[in-house]
């Protein structure tokens, strides 16, 4: 949400600086969850949930294409079992009212869209203009291009206390203190906490987790759309789905939880296991490469997404959950709006609306390859065997506008070590390449947030160390 | 390019000595290897244990693979360093990338396949809990400590017995780490007797059998884990769990031949060992296309690969220059009774000469024979005090014998 936030606002000659809690951009609720762009015809009609899930699906595929984030509009069918057609027909009449595209489909129109339904399904209700995106790879493409337009993104600044003098916010974080005019709060799980900071409006907020399996790209070929159960009060229900990355996804659970529980739970796994089999045939969890789990936060039944009545100044995101992914560039766009009525937005004139990018591999021609190669040996060099990752790749991550300082940073924006063998046989380069690239000692060299250095102790180190 | 008579993918120790039977047999053989030099994972294995079969001698990783590239070296083998094979084609056209060359396309008389294999992760395990630093399999964990120089805990739990699993108890203990416990799931070890009594009983290493980890707790950095034992169907009874306080888990879960590039290639899979389906002199489904090693089927002796490789790598040759010889009599398959994972090779032909058929058993079984048929005949028996799926068994058929399918079983 910030990421989205902070690159529309990058567009006006205003200055503006991401303050970012974790390690890197994106590693909330946007690093772990379904990565699904939502057609629309699942939210209440009139709600916030509609209005930005429908915009924001009309967005999101443009956004993805114009900064090269994985994304393929795949198309999404609920299936149902006899005695679900209610439940579909009810879909439909909001889908309707959303003014999203969809239409119920017979067990054999369901099929010549999926053909690996579960033997139960009778019918379907199809929404052609669902689909999926890489969440993570969006979030960091938005940041980017918002650091090339002028965005200072801080990482590792928690907000540690936040007051309002003289008409100006003023932020402490372990990284210094900031000023602005205006506060966006985009602090999803963090959102009440960093309001009270004001003295302004907190929330209720329910946390639920929700497990995944990620299966080998071998199991893609099975699954071409994404399938979900008929919704129930806890949610979409358990999908599958093809990833973004071209991988298979089953999940998630929706169980209630604490804020930041993002560990796996046997019993949720079992959950997928039962669920599965209900809506498509072919389960393959020995394809499973890697679990995990995210934790969506909710506060009451819709979004919030509003001026705060009682800090002027302050404009509050808060409970984007499902369909936040696919909203947030809708949303961001009517913060833009607030943040117009509270400060002039004028258009930049040198905007930067395609960065350069570095390209991936597989997006490359035998000619342009070998172009590249001639010019930089680098390009030659696979490095992530897996998921076939070039040393160039990496480099260029590590360099990149929000750089990459940790193995899962470089993981989340080139997946080397995101394949099969995760990172067992790349992780050691990588490290090396971060640490040539960056002057950053192998020991201090982290898979992400906080102390979680890799490298403990040097060879023959520990035996002057009590352990 | 230049055209070869034999192209070999990857240059540990099945590539190499694949590589060195091929040019024995006057081939011209290209090698490509991903890595910046020869040996595979033989490099970071720096224990001694390697060669007493092919060898006579015991010799760590290195030197092993040394002896080989000295070898390889006299030979007429083209070495690519740096060059990763993207696919193998129908036809087994061969896509490599390379700094030097780029992106080439490679055709040769023979295609002998010798990548070698991958370890489980725990990914694929879908461990439960968080995943924090801390969690490695033990092959990265022996890459960090033996060439890298670091060791990636302090407190450290081994999940699976495994050979690497096993080496790198002894290894942490050595650098001064503290190897709390090996965890396993099944009733017996994966890996080789001796290395239970070398890198554990002689350290003091407990080991529980039966048991798994049941979660991982800790982030960003791993502060312990929880285990329990297994019931008959292998789930962990809960109520028997327990905790123990870590910074590292090391997994060593099982090996996996990394076949990933042959999508496209027509190569069939043998569904157990992952690896191709092969005759006995290591050809796959696709004529001209063969393959050994781990990328085959995993082993636990280097000295087997070694003679593995040498059996493709003088049939690729021989195929390519157009001499093959020993495959007119009737082809066979090798299927698998009572008590026995795989066998191979998977197809035999009859014939002249002797054929080694190497297998794996599915327990641990104690005071059983060993018995291979073909059509209600008996072509080989032999009673055994112990055999373990962690031990490859091996025994050798007469071609003239076999005239219809073989198969072997334990009788128990």
């Amino acid at each position: 949400m910030g990421c989205a936030v902070a690159d529309r606002l990058a567009r006006s000659r205003v200055s503006v600086c991401l303050l970012e809690a974790g390690d890197d951009v994106a590693v909330g609720a946007t690093r772990a969850n379904s990565g699904i762009v939502h057609a629309g015809y699942d939210c209440t009609p009139g709600t916030l949930k509609a209005r930005f899930n429908v915009r924001g699906n009309a967005m999101i595929w443009q956004l993805a294409e114009q900064l090269g984030v994985p994304a393929l509009k795949c198309g999404s069918l609920v299936v149902a079992p006899a005695g679900g057609e209610e439940g579909l027909a009810e879909l439909k009449r909001r889908a309707d009212l959303n003014g999203v595209r969809a239409e119920i489909l017979s067990r054999e129109q369901a099929l010549a869209v999926e053909p690996m339904l579960a033997d139960g399904v009778t019918a379907a209700l199809y929404a052609p203009d669902a689909g999926v995106v890489s969440p993570y790879q969006l979030a960091i493409a938005l940041a980017d291009r918002a650091a090339v337009n002028g965005v200072e993104v801080v990482t590792e600044a928690p907000v540690t206390a936040l007051g309002k003098r003289d008409g100006v916010f003023c932020a402490d974080t372990p990284k210094g203190k900031f000023e602005a005019k205006v506060v966006v709060n985009c602090a999803g799980a963090s959102a009440s906490r960093i309001n009270a900071m004001l003295g302004a409006e907190t929330y209720e907020e329910e946390f639920r987790k929700g497990e995944y399996y990620v299966l080998d790209h071998t199991e893609r070929t099975n699954v071409s759309t994404v399938i979900f159960p008929l919704p129930t009060a806890a949610g979409k229900g358990i999908l599958v789905a093809p990833t973004a990355d071209g991988n298979v996804i089953y999940g998630p659970t929706s169980r209630p939880t604490v804020e930041d529980d993002t560990a796996v739970d046997a019993e949720g796994l079992e959950e997928i296991r039962r669920s599965v089999p209900l809506t498509y045939s072919r389960p393959a969890f020995n394809k499973c490469i890697r679990v995990y789990c995210g934790v969506r936060t909710a506060v009451g039944e819709d979004f919030v997404v509003q001026p705060s009545e009682k800090a002027e100044g302050l404009i509050v995101t808060a409970g984007i959950c499902s369909p936040g992914l696919t909203s947030a560039p809708a949303i961001a766009e009517y913060v833009e709006e607030l943040v117009g009525e509270r400060l002039t937005l004028l258009p930049k004139e040198d905007y930067i609306e395609i960065p350069p990018r570095s390209p991936r591999l597989e997006e490359l021609s035998e000619e342009k390859l070998n172009a590249l190669i001639a010019k930089d040996r680098r390009w030659g060099k696979i490095v992530c065997r897996c998921e076939k990752v070039t040393e160039a790749e990496i480099v260029a991550a590590v360099h990149s506008p929000v750089p990459a300082r940790t193995v899962d940073a470089v993981k989340r924006r080139v997946r080397a070590g995101m394949g099969r063998c995760q990172g067992g046989f790349c992780s050691t380069r990588v490290m090396e390449i971060i640490s040539e690239e960056l002057g950053i000692p192998m020991r201090e060299i982290r898979k992400g947030a906080g102390h979680s250095e890799i490298a403990v102790l040097a060879v023959k180190e520990a035996d002057d160390e009590k352990i | 390019m230049k055209r070869f008579d034999v192209l070999v993918i990857g240059g540990g120790p099945a590539g190499m000595a694949a590589a060195i039977a091929a040019s024995d047999r006057g081939a011209s053989v290209l090698l490509v290897e991903r890595d910046v030099r020869l040996g595979g994972i033989l490099n970071q294995c720096i224990h001694a244990g390697f060669g007493l079969h092919y060898f006579g001698e015991e010799l760590t990783g290195p030197e092993y693979a040394d002896r080989f590239e000295k070898k390889l070296a006299e030979k007429n083998v083209t070495v690519m360093l740096g060059a990763m094979a993207l696919s193998v084609g129908e036809d087994g056209e061969t896509v490599v990338l390379s700094p030097d060359e780029g992106l080439v396309h490679l055709k040769a008389g023979a295609v002998v396949l010798a990548m070698g294999c991958r370890e489980r992760t725990a990914g694929a395990i879908a461990l439960a809990g968080t995943r924090p630093a801390g969690i490695y399999t033990a092959g990265m964990a022996q890459k960090m400590c033996n060439i890298e120089g670091y060791l990636v805990g302090r407190r450290i739990v081994i999940l699976g017995s495994g050979d690497i699993g096993l080496i790198m108890a002894r290894r942490m203990t050595l650098e001064g780490a503290h190897v709390e416990r090996v965890i396993e799931l099944m009733p017996y070890s994966g890996g080789l007797k001796r290395n239970i009594v070398q890198c554990l009983d002689d350290f003091g290493i407990p080991i529980n059998y039966s048991h798994t980890v049941t979660r991982v707790v800790g982030k960003p950095r791993m502060a312990g884990l929880y285990y329990a034992p297994v019931d008959e169907n292998r789930k962990p009874v809960l109520s028997e769990e327990k905790f123990v306080e870590c910074d590292c888990l090391l997994l060593s879960v099982g090996l996996i031949p990394e076949n990933d590039i042959l999508t496209g290639s027509g190569v069939k899979l043998d569904r157990v060992t992952s690896g191709a389906l092969v005759d006995e002199n290591r050809m796959t489904t696709v004529p001209g296309v063969f393959s050994c090693g781990n990328v085959l089927h995993v082993h636990d002796l280097v000295d087997n690969v070694s003679h593995e490789s040498e059996i493709a790598g003088a049939a690729a040759a021989d195929y390519a220059l157009g001499r093959m010889s020993g495959t007119e009599g009737k082809i066979c398959s090798v299927g698998v009774g009572r008590g026995v994972r795989y066998a191979l090779p998977q197809r035999v032909h009859g014939g002249e000469g002797s054929v080694e058929i190497f297998f794996r058993t599915d327990n641990v079984y104690k005071n059983c024979k060993v018995v291979a048929e073909c059509g209600g005949r008996v072509l080989w028996s032999k009673k055994r005090m112990i055999v373990a799926p962690g031990e490859m068994e091996k025994i050798t058929l007469d071609k003239k014998d076999i005239d219809g399918d073989v198969t072997v079983r334990l009788e128990i």
